[in-house]
């Protein structure tokens, strides 16, 4: 049985080295001094200040709209991808599923270089797309889609195709038999998707840093420059914040599934 | 079924998203691919004639020789990423194992995907304060009476912090495989006489290639493009490929040559994909899609 002591022994050093950055981060995020590591005594005044200063306050909220919106889009369409792909047989499917792969398969520097540059082409063709919020959401669907329709394709592939015939042969037509008969059998699917999106979006800086315009400047863009800048025990506040209703949103959910 | 029900059927579902790929992925990256063969013209813009100038650039062939000072850049993040997929693997491999023979699975997962969930840039930026002169590292070792390590910046910290980043990358699909392991074929090997690293290698290890392959695609990809890590933890002076196109596109305002550094980088991640899927079989790439 020494082989499982060391497998533990490895997995309590790999728990160590996942934890010692975000232990660093909380300790320092209750802090007093301001700069350096050093101990300097407990306080909870950066979490007021977080909350009191305003500064932080407009990206925290471009980060939120664009999560939400990109989010909404690239469930859509990435639904319906997965559901013509699932159901039809076309000549193009193969050119489909390859257009859906570059977002994955390309480093996102890439991505993101590749979009900065087709919208400067379109704002100097048409004068339209100039780089702010809406540039940046549009980067994000793009990348989205992809996530979206493997994981609610996925979903569908398990799904016994005799539900959806069956419906038929009782004349449920298109929308009616999808409402009623596809949608709830894939919803948790496409929760499941969303929520990855919106992770994606919310955590996403390389698509964000070159797509994103003046007045566009979302969570982590504003984390990237204070980071070379020098970071502020707020920040720390903030993520320890975040750390901390992650795990709380995790754990219920581990409950929840638990209780099914 | 005849034509206009066909695409009656097709294009609402089929229609917007393609459109969208074709707008938004596809335009785009062949803008790269034309954009790498123009060049720069004196007010910062993009002009003709097509040229090769760019690759000539990026591959260093001059009238005097070659100067390899991009090859080394791609060598660099070709290596940077190879060290990282191999450290995941051997750090995680057994980890994964770990997981599933524990008995508190879910809350070891839930451990593996909490730190993915806390901000990238706020990990990264961890890895400096642990390892900057006067950071933690330093203190611990001067409480033991050793020497401070310079480590920050340099390039242990910028390979710390990419196989830290990516660990839970290659975790994460590898557990779902090994979770899913018949060991009875295990037994079986046991029972023909197999031995212990014999019968791991053909009873277990092949059932885990499903996972193994996705996950070293995750780290790799990634690991080869970042610029973001290297930035931070380099300050500035570990250069990959991604931050030579990252300058060009920002400082240098040269983006014929950023788009031709990003051809290239595309053109190696595909390349080593395609050499990747043909070693690893047409079947398990399928399953990882």
């Amino acid at each position: 049985m020494t082989g499982r002591r060391w497998l533990t022994l490895h997995g309590v050093l790999v728990l160590l080295f996942l934890y010692l950055p975000i232990a660093v981060i909380v300790v320092l995020s209750f802090n007093e001094s301001k700069y350096g590591v050093g101990w300097h005594g407990f306080t909870l005044k950066w979490y007021r200040q977080l909350l009191e200063h305003t500064r932080i306050h407009p990206y925290v909220w471009n980060s939120l709209i664009v999560a939400t919106v990109s989010t909404f889009v690239s469930t859509v369409l990435g639904t319906l991808l997965a559901l013509g792909l699932a159901r039809y047989r076309f000549p193009w499917r193969g050119g489909l599923l390859f257009l859906l792969y570059i977002p994955v398969v390309i480093p996102d520097v890439v991505m993101g270089v590749s979009l900065l540059l087709f919208f400067a082409w379109v704002q100097q063709a048409a004068g339209a797309l100039h780089l702010g919020l809406t540039t940046v959401i549009l980067g994000h669907v793009s990348f989205q889609i992809a996530y979206v329709t493997l994981v609610v394709k996925s979903r569908l592939a398990g799904l016994d195709p005799s539900l959806d015939e069956a419906a038929a042969d009782l004349g449920a037509a298109g929308w009616t038999r999808f409402w009623k008969v596809t949608f709830p059998l894939i919803a948790p699917g496409i929760a499941a998707a969303a929520l990855l999106a919106f992770t994606l979006s919310l955590d996403d800086f390389v698509i964000t840093f070159f797509t994103a315009g003046p007045g566009a400047t979302t969570l982590p863009i504003y984390i990237f420059s204070s980071v070379k800048r020098g970071v502020t025990p707020e920040i720390h506040a903030l993520s320890t914040l975040m750390i901390l209703v992650t795990t709380l949103a995790l754990i219920a959910v581990q409950r929840v599934q638990a209780r099914r | 079924m005849n034509k206009p029900n066909r695409w009656t059927r097709l294009l609402p579902t089929l229609g917007p998203g393609t459109v969208w790929l074709l707008v938004f992925t596809l335009v785009p990256t062949l803008l790269i691919f034309y954009t790498s063969f123009l060049q720069r013209d004196p007010h910062g813009w993009l002009s003709g004639p097509l040229t090769l100038e760019n690759y000539r650039r990026f591959f260093g062939l001059g009238p005097d020789g070659i100067d390899p000072l991009y090859l080394e850049i791609l060598g660099r993040s070709l290596l940077l990423g190879l060290v990282t997929t191999v450290a995941t693997v051997v750090i995680g491999y057994p980890f994964a194992f770990f997981i599933a023979g524990s008995p508190r699975k879910n809350l070891l997962l839930l451990l593996v995907v909490l730190p993915f969930w806390t901000n990238f840039l706020i990990r990264v930026y961890a890895w400096i304060v642990i390892f900057q002169r006067k950071g933690v590292l330093n203190a611990l070792l001067g409480h033991f009476g050793l020497d401070p390590l310079l480590l920050y910046p340099s390039w242990t910290a910028v390979y710390v912090g990419t196989i830290y980043t990516y660990l839970p990358f290659l975790i994460l699909p590898l557990y779902a495989s090994v979770e899913k392991i018949d060991w009875t074929l295990l037994e079986a090997a046991h029972d023909l006489g197999a031995g212990r690293l014999r019968g791991f290698w053909h009873a277990v290890f092949p059932q885990t290639l499903p996972g193994l392959i996705a996950g070293v695609l995750l780290v790799f990809i990634p690991a080869v493009g970042t610029f973001v890590i290297s930035d931070l933890l380099g300050a500035g002076k570990a250069i990959l490929v991604g931050n030579v196109i990252q300058q060009q596109f920002g400082a240098s305002r040269d983006w014929a040559f950023g788009s031709a550094a990003a051809f290239v980088l595309m053109a190696v991640v595909l390349t080593g994909l395609w050499l990747y899927a043909r070693w690893a079989g047409e079947r398990s790439m399928e399953e990882l899609v």
